[in-house]
């Protein structure tokens, strides 16, 4: 993983230019279905690294394992709107693998798991 | 050996319990004491009008501000995971609100009993969308200077929520709030 020092962007940047900098003029995430738990996590045979930015890189190891949208945004330090455009890249690139999180009340056997792993921690 | 073809990874399904309530009553505290790891902290991008940046079209020439929220994750076991957030204090982030309760398991009404006053807009939100919620008042420094039964009386709740207290500082008295909200949830779809 790239420490922050390697980001080619500097504090004189500013906060506000910076993440729009980072998605290079893009605006607007392509694909919808990122919520703040959506797990995402980078695909077992990804393509070609070398043309991807320093941040996709990043995100591609941080998911090495699943994570959450909220997850790597934090990680990365970045608003989760600039996190969105990003990821959306990788999943069109078929780099990253999405669980698309459900916007409905989790049933009945999901809530059982829920409460037996809260009572095992 | 290669496979070609359908990903073999699994991707777990995400889940997500709401700790909310007024400034100050202990939320990221109890996120804290019960999360695998320490709190984390994402921010949305907001106009200074307060509304929600979605779009990244002309930022540059606008004052913008940001809602920080504070969450944090127990993992259950290989297939499902569980997040906390925090909600962010300030009220006028309700469209934050609507997207963390949006598919929530439900939601812990953190209470000072100092000022409960300031968690009647929490219980309003959830009791107006219907969102399964239970009250913990968070007997600081062990203070519990009101009962179970005081305290519903004074937020005037249903006979149905139910209200529990708690240290939020202690793991194990913050699991048995966790415990308690999802069985209030696994009881609400029973009723259905």
């Amino acid at each position: 993983m790239s420490s922050r020092e390697d980001w080619w962007y500097d504090e004189a940047a500013g906060p506000l230019v910076r993440p729009y900098a980072m998605v290079r003029g893009r605006t607007r995430p392509n694909a919808p279905d990122l919520h703040l738990v959506t797990q995402v996590r980078a695909a077992s045979f990804a393509s070609d690294q070398t043309t991807l930015s320093v941040e996709h890189r990043e995100i591609m190891s941080l998911c090495a394992r699943p994570l959450s949208v909220a997850e790597v945004a934090a990680y990365l330090d970045v608003p989760l709107v600039v996190v969105k455009v990003l990821l959306s890249d990788l999943i069109e690139r078929g780099d990253v693998i999405v669980q698309s999180s459900s916007h409905q009340i989790p049933d009945r056997d999901l809530l059982q798991a829920v409460l037996d792993g809260v009572r095992g921690i | 050996m290669v496979f070609v073809g359908s990903d073999q990874l699994t991707v777990p399904t995400a889940v997500k319990i709401v700790i909310a309530g007024g400034f100050g009553t202990g939320k990221t505290t109890m996120v804290a004491s019960v999360s695998e790891i320490a709190p984390l902290r994402t921010e949305e991008l907001l106009t200074e009008a307060g509304v929600h940046v979605d779009d990244l079209v002309g930022i540059e020439g606008k004052d913008m501000t940001t809602v920080a929220l504070d969450f944090g994750r127990i993992t259950i076991n290989t297939k499902v995971v569980l997040y906390l957030f925090g909600t962010p204090g300030q009220n006028r982030f309700w469209f934050m609100w609507d997207e963390l309760a949006t598919g929530a398991i439900g939601a812990v009404v953190l209470v000072d009993t100092r000022r409960l006053d300031s968690s009647f807009p929490s219980i309003d939100f959830f009791e107006h969308r219907d969102i399964p919620f239970i009250v913990a008042v968070n007997c600081f420094d062990g203070a519990q200077s009101y009962t179970v039964d005081e305290v519903r009386h004074a937020l005037d709740l249903d006979e149905q929520i139910p209200v529990m207290l708690c240290d939020a500082r202690n793991r194990e008295s913050s699991k048995a709030v966790l415990v308690g909200l999802i069985q209030h949830s696994m009881n609400r779809l029973a009723a259905v």
